[in-house]
């Protein structure tokens, strides 16, 4: 149901973004799905990648602040719609959304969302029998 | 005009005579009354009685800023609190203030120094005075108050801030005298006509600035911009407040009330004294202060002292203006401020390294501090909202812990750079 998402702090500045990616090249490390958040001085990459330990821990020795959080992450059909419905059955429980995205993989559409109140989206993923991702669903399978 | 012709034109003789009685006497009262003076002198084996004149008081200890905090709230005083009728503080290295006593002679003399420091700025009765420090715990507002009052002008006491009111004031009320820092002077004057105003709506005639080092060069351009005569005053709380030197017209050094402030040039590295003429750390001893009197108290100001005769007339001896310190203490906004009470901060909030550089700029002639504080390698907040929440936090907790607004960047950890010898951790680029 959950999933290890890798943040790093990065300040808004020309190459750095790519200092991150270097490192996780470097260590052999594959990004499954990437996104900034950002504020005028600084951002939030948020990834899933095939190593989250590795990961943090090759950028935390290449002087990057780097924290591991779960996220929830759920298969979406692929038809229009189908992310609404998801967000609506939360909207409808009072779940707020603090940050989400969502990627493909393969042939799945995945939805990575992070909400006020963990224990509750869980609930209502169960009661609607959506589809949860597992971090071995993001495997490469070739 | 001369205050106190008295004291001010005395003969080297005379002087020497009266600050010797004067420092028998001080040396009496602190052996007897403060637990921390008669250690350090039984520690260096002097008695009061090893004390005969002005020249023995190379034989007494030094005071540092350290020794007041560590001694926080009272205890350098020298008398009980039921003789104290004012206390004063300003913000201290790691979060506690400095804390200073005032009995009622030394209220007096202070009201004393400030007007022989006003009148040598060719202030009288006749002139309104703006009083623009910040009044309350800051010695500024209610040193120069007192003084001013002594002197006989109208007193505005309107304290620091709110330009538009700042000048709609001195246009209304015909201030001749404006007292505040030299920086906010030069803000007031490029604000001059942003809100409606020119030159000609304004009387002002005399600045009296202070409570910041400032050089020749700002001195004059303050001149010029408000067409005025500006003097720089001196003093810091710890010896007294504003009034402890001032300049005269001759500008040629600013003349300290030495029958109340001793003043001693030592080597900033051996502490030993230094002959007139040669710069080094500058030492007053509080000869009449019984409140919170103080033995050789280092400012860490860099000065020279001339002891000649002034074309004023005045023999008083003479300090060379104040623009640079032999430690990190910065002047922000007229409030001191140690680097190593931002570190005190950040280290207490252990959300952050606690590596950081501080910016020190001067925008529209306001002293803006920057600080760039580094995250943790292994401690990140998930949102982005949780890292402005940490921003603010710091920006809160610095605020409340030095009483300054900062405004604060997060950075990548190791993007601070490193420096080999002493750490560099203040970027300074307030012009000169």
């Amino acid at each position: 149901m959950t999933i290890r998402q890798l943040s790093v702090f990065i300040e808004n500045k020309t190459g750095h973004l790519n200092q991150i990616l270097a490192v996780l090249a470097r260590n052999n490390i594959n990004i499954n799905a990437l996104t900034v958040a950002d504020s005028s001085d600084y951002g939030l990459i948020r990834m899933l990648v095939s190593n989250p330990e590795k990961a943090a821990e090759a950028l935390r020795s290449e002087h990057f602040s780097v924290r591991i959080h779960e996220v929830l992450s759920i298969e979406m059909d692929a038809a229009p719609g189908s992310m609404s419905r998801i967000i609506d059955l939360l909207t409808a429980e009072c779940i707020s959304i603090e940050y989400v995205y969502a990627f493909s993989f393969g042939s799945k559409s995945i939805l990575v969302i992070r909400t006020n109140n963990r224990e509750k989206a869980i609930e209502v993923i169960l009661a609607n029998n959506l589809k949860p991702i597992h971090e071995s669903d993001l495997k490469a399978t070739v | 005009m001369i205050w106190n012709e008295k004291r001010e034109c005395m003969s080297r003789e005379e002087m020497r005579a009266l600050q010797s009685e004067r420092l028998i006497g001080l040396v009496h009262r602190v052996y007897n009354n403060v637990a921390f003076y008669r250690k350090k002198m039984d520690d260096m084996g002097v008695k009061p009685s090893d004390i005969h004149s002005i020249d023995d008081i190379v034989k007494l200890p030094f005071t540092y800023k350290t020794d007041l905090r560590d001694h926080y709230p009272f205890g350098l005083f020298a008398v009980p609190m039921k003789d104290i009728v004012r206390v004063h503080a300003s913000s201290g290295t790691t979060g506690k203030p400095t804390t200073v006593g005032y009995t009622k002679n030394d209220i007096e003399n202070w009201r004393e120094v400030l007007a022989r420091c006003l009148t040598m700025a060719g202030v009288s009765p006749d002139d309104v005075m703006q009083v623009s420090y910040g009044y309350g715990l800051f010695t500024g507002g209610l040193g120069v108050h007192y003084g001013a009052e002594t002197v006989g002008c109208s007193v505005i006491p309107i304290s620091g801030g709110n330009t538009r009111r700042q000048l709609q004031l001195m246009s209304d009320f015909g201030s001749t005298v404006l007292a505040c820092t030299p920086s906010y002077a030069l803000h007031l004057a490029d604000a001059l006509a942003e809100h409606g105003y020119s030159l000609a709506d304004m009387k002002l005639k005399t600045g009296v600035f202070g409570a910041e080092p400032w050089t020749e060069n700002m001195r004059l351009e303050l001149e010029k911009k408000w067409g005025i005569k500006a003097y720089d005053i001196y003093g810091l709380s710890e010896i007294m407040g504003p009034g402890v030197a001032n300049d005269c017209p001759f500008h040629t050094g600013l003349h300290i009330s030495e029958d109340h402030f001793f003043p001693e040039i030592v080597h900033p590295d051996t502490k030993h004294p230094l002959p007139d003429g040669t710069e080094g750390e500058l030492v007053f001893t509080t000869l009449t202060k019984e409140g919170i009197p103080l033995l050789r108290y280092n400012t860490r100001d860099l000065s020279t002292l001339n002891r000649e005769k002034c074309d004023c007339g005045r023999t008083t001896v003479r300090m060379k203006k104040i623009t640079s310190r032999s430690d990190d203490m910065l002047i922000i906004r007229g409030v001191n401020l140690f680097p190593s009470q931002i570190e005190h901060v950040l280290l207490e909030m252990g959300e952050t390294s606690a590596h950081y550089m501080l910016y020190v700029d001067r925008d529209n002639n306001l002293d803006t501090l920057e600080l760039q504080v580094e995250m943790d390698e292994g401690n990140l907040m998930e949102t982005i909202r949780d890292l402005q929440m940490l921003s603010q936090k710091i920006q809160h907790a610095l605020n409340s812990a030095i009483g300054l607004s900062v405004k604060v960047t997060l950075v990548e950890p190791k993007t601070i750079t490193r420096s080999e010898g002493k750490a560099v951790r203040v970027v300074d680029n307030r012009k000169k």
